[in-house]
């Protein structure tokens, strides 16, 4: 496994590569598809996807659509499970630890966050302790939070900013509003990593960079560690320690930003050719799209 | 909040900016006191409107019980109460005829009616939390139209006109409602899962095809069965004798505790069931649990009390529109306005127009539908 990541990094890697005490998550080998295995032609979604994820470090997931990104996630946030392969989540295999015993280390946050019921905000960050709730014989389910958990959800708040809106309800709510709740819902959890899928998608260019922000703050103060799924090359070069380059469901690159965003990468994946420059203020490479898009025979 | 902070008014900006910001409870307490106070749902709160509620159930229920064809003072109520709690036999004949249109006839009624009522109410929170759907009523199982065709094919074979007509009619109403169950839950269940939109297709489609049968019964029969059936249809309650109702009553109790066991859960599964995996519930368990136990619920009630409209939809929204969306209150609270409600509806039903007996199911319709386009209405203008 361990040639493999480093043949894919070249370097990057090479530092901490074996010892698996400082990555949070090491995925080997992974196979996954939607559906059973009684279907006759598997079509996989994910095909003999192997990486890792360092404690601490922000590491972005991007791809062309339908190139598995949120495919992987949903598997490392434990909401499905691959077919083959193995997900060790620090140290320990993903499949041996329980739904809630995962929900402690790891906090997810959904694209579509679409809200039926008029929780109020705070109700909802507060949902975030479930996985925290203390089990008692006589529980009747009611589960009334105590300090620690208002603490946490406070806290959360303002992290990402919503105390005003504690007691609006999620119905009423904008769409970044609602994506920062959902996103301190999930800091509620005191999670060790988080996962977002497309945590910026539906906001404007002020909360992208806010939300970005405190993540790069979270991941350096906390060593808190974020995997974002994301279709921004922008944000993922300027956001993230490292970047996984995914097509048709395997990895085609690993590495740092700068290493990964290069023409030739992105014409492999995308099929298409970009511009790239150096980011005025990180150096980091910018990724612009051509006047005239010319697909390349590939 | 970050870099823009200035322009944004909000005062917690600030700490947010220079502090370290989970787990950090000192900055919390400097900055905010209390930033959850009032917009979370608190114990006392819970307390506070549980036991209102409770009051005004009990009162209510006194003056239903007065009410009826003969009305019955709240003197002579306590009474026949204490009379017949201390076994002392009434005076005249008409103290005992008063006594047992009291505590044979109407008690039991308006408890029936209460209970049903809360069934359905708290069956619909439920359902429209799994579903994820605002409006989903205990029918949309089609476990009720499972019910209602046993219960019709009962009558069309005559069974439900000898003797044993009270308790055998629920009986037939409840094994069609289980095989309803079994139906859908093989349709629905797919490799060990419970997808929740088959769930809803399962029933929706099951409810039309039981319809038909019912409806192509119902026309087959003779005319006065079929009036007969037709106004159970519409729904009525008709109190079982004690011992039945004390089975039915253990059974939908300890059917509505483990519903309140999940409010948690419901709360979580509301979220959406990704982030409800992501917070740690085993979540086909948890579906199908509650797909179980709504289930067995309405079988149960829609056998003893046919297909009473409107509170399994309504009675949730009106709640959750006054007291927030946490189940934790929601439910409960639901089921107590849920009993209100019927208990109520079926005292108009009873009363108003001696001697005939109008189907409550369209009392709560009449009630419930513009009772609810009044809240529409309102909250339209609350918003603008």
């Amino acid at each position: 496994m361990s040639t493999r990541i480093d043949q894919a990094t070249s370097g990057d890697a090479a530092v901490t590569s074996v010892r698996g005490g400082t990555h949070a998550y090491d995925v080997r080998g992974l196979h996954f598809c939607y559906g059973t295995a009684r279907t006759q032609e598997l079509r996989w979604v994910l095909g003999d996807v192997h990486f890792h994820v360092e404690a601490g470090e922000i590491l972005g997931i991007v791809g062309p659509n339908g190139s598995g990104k949120t495919s992987l996630l949903k598997l490392l946030a434990k909401i499905a499970a691959p077919q083959q392969g193995d997900i060790a989540l620090f140290g320990s295999s993903l499949t041996r630890l329980s739904q809630e015993e995962t929900a402690r280390t790891v906090a997810f946050v959904p694209q579509e966050n679409a809200q039926m019921f008029p929780f109020t905000v705070a109700e909802t960050v507060l949902m975030g302790r479930f996985p925290h709730r203390r089990r008692t014989r006589w529980n009747v389910g009611f589960g009334w939070e105590d300090r620690e958990d208002c603490m946490a959800a406070a806290a959360a708040m303002v992290t990402m900013d919503i105390v005003h809106l504690s007691s609006r309800a999620v119905t009423d709510l904008s769409g970044g509003e609602r994506q920062r709740t959902m996103i301190a819902r999930a800091l509620a959890q005191t999670p060790r990593v988080l996962l977002l899928d497309e945590p910026t998608a539906f906001l404007d260019l002020q909360h992208q960079i806010e939300i970005c922000s405190v993540l790069r703050r979270l991941s350096d103060e906390q060593r808190l560690t974020v995997v974002i799924v994301s279709h921004d090359l922008n944000l993922a070069s300027q956001y993230c320690d490292r970047v996984v380059m995914l097509k048709e469901g395997r990895v085609c690159s690993v590495g740092t930003p700068s290493k990964v965003m290069s023409v030739e990468i992105l014409r492999e994946a995308y099929g298409c050719d970009v511009l790239i420059d150096p980011h005025p203020e990180s150096g980091l490479p910018r990724i612009t799209l051509p006047r005239q898009c010319s697909p390349l025979n590939r | 909040m970050m870099p823009s902070a200035g322009q944004s008014t909000s005062p917690p900006a600030a700490p947010s900016l220079s502090s370290p910001p989970l787990p950090s409870p000192s900055l919390q307490v400097a900055g905010h006191a209390h930033p959850l106070q009032g917009a979370i749902l608190t114990a006392s709160r819970w307390c506070v409107i549980m036991g209102t509620l409770s009051i005004l159930s009990l009162l209510l229920a006194l003056v239903c019980l007065q009410l009826g064809t003969q009305y019955v003072g709240p003197g002579e109520m306590a009474r026949i109460f204490a009379s017949s709690l201390f076994e002392r036999a009434g005076d005249n004949e008409r103290a005992v005829t008063t006594s047992i249109i009291l505590l044979q006839v109407r008690l039991p009624r308006v408890f029936l009616g209460f209970l049903v009522g809360s069934c359905l109410a708290s069956v619909g929170v439920a359902l429209q939390a799994l579903l994820r759907n605002p409006l989903a009523d205990p029918y949309v199982l089609g476990v009720s139209s499972g019910a209602a065709l046993g219960v019709s094919l009962a009558v069309l074979f005559g069974i439900g006109t000898n003797m044993l007509a009270l308790s055998v009619l629920p009986g037939c109403g409840f094994l069609g409602g289980l095989l309803a169950l079994f139906i859908i839950y093989r349709m629905a269940a797919t490799y060990d899962r419970l997808p929740i939109h088959s769930v809803l297709l399962a029933g929706v489609i099951l409810n039309a095809i039981f319809s038909a049968l019912i409806m192509f019964i119902t026309s087959i029969m003779e005319p006065n069965r079929s009036f007969g059936m037709m106004a159970w249809l519409m729904g009525s309650l008709t109190a079982p004798a004690y011992p039945a109702l004390g089975a039915l009553s253990v059974y939908l109790l300890v059917g509505l505790l483990l519903l309140f066991k999940q409010v948690r859960v419901l709360n979580i599964l509301a979220l959406g069931e990704e982030s409800a995996r992501s917070l740690g519930i085993d979540t086909e368990r948890a579906k199908r649990f509650i797909f179980l136990v709504s289930a067995l619920i309405t079988g149960a009630v829609v056998s003893v009390s046919g297909m009473i409209g409107f509170i399994g939809m309504i009675i949730p929204h009106a709640v959750r529109f006054m007291i927030g969306a946490d189940h934790r209150l929601l439910l409960p609270a639901s089921a107590l306005v849920g009993g209100m409600f019927l208990m109520v509806a079926d005292t108009i039903a009873r009363s108003s127009f001696v001697p005939s007996e109008v189907p409550v199911g369209i009392i709560t319709a009449l009630a419930g539908g513009p009772f609810f386009v009044y809240l529409l209405v309102w909250r339209k203008d609350r918003l603008t």
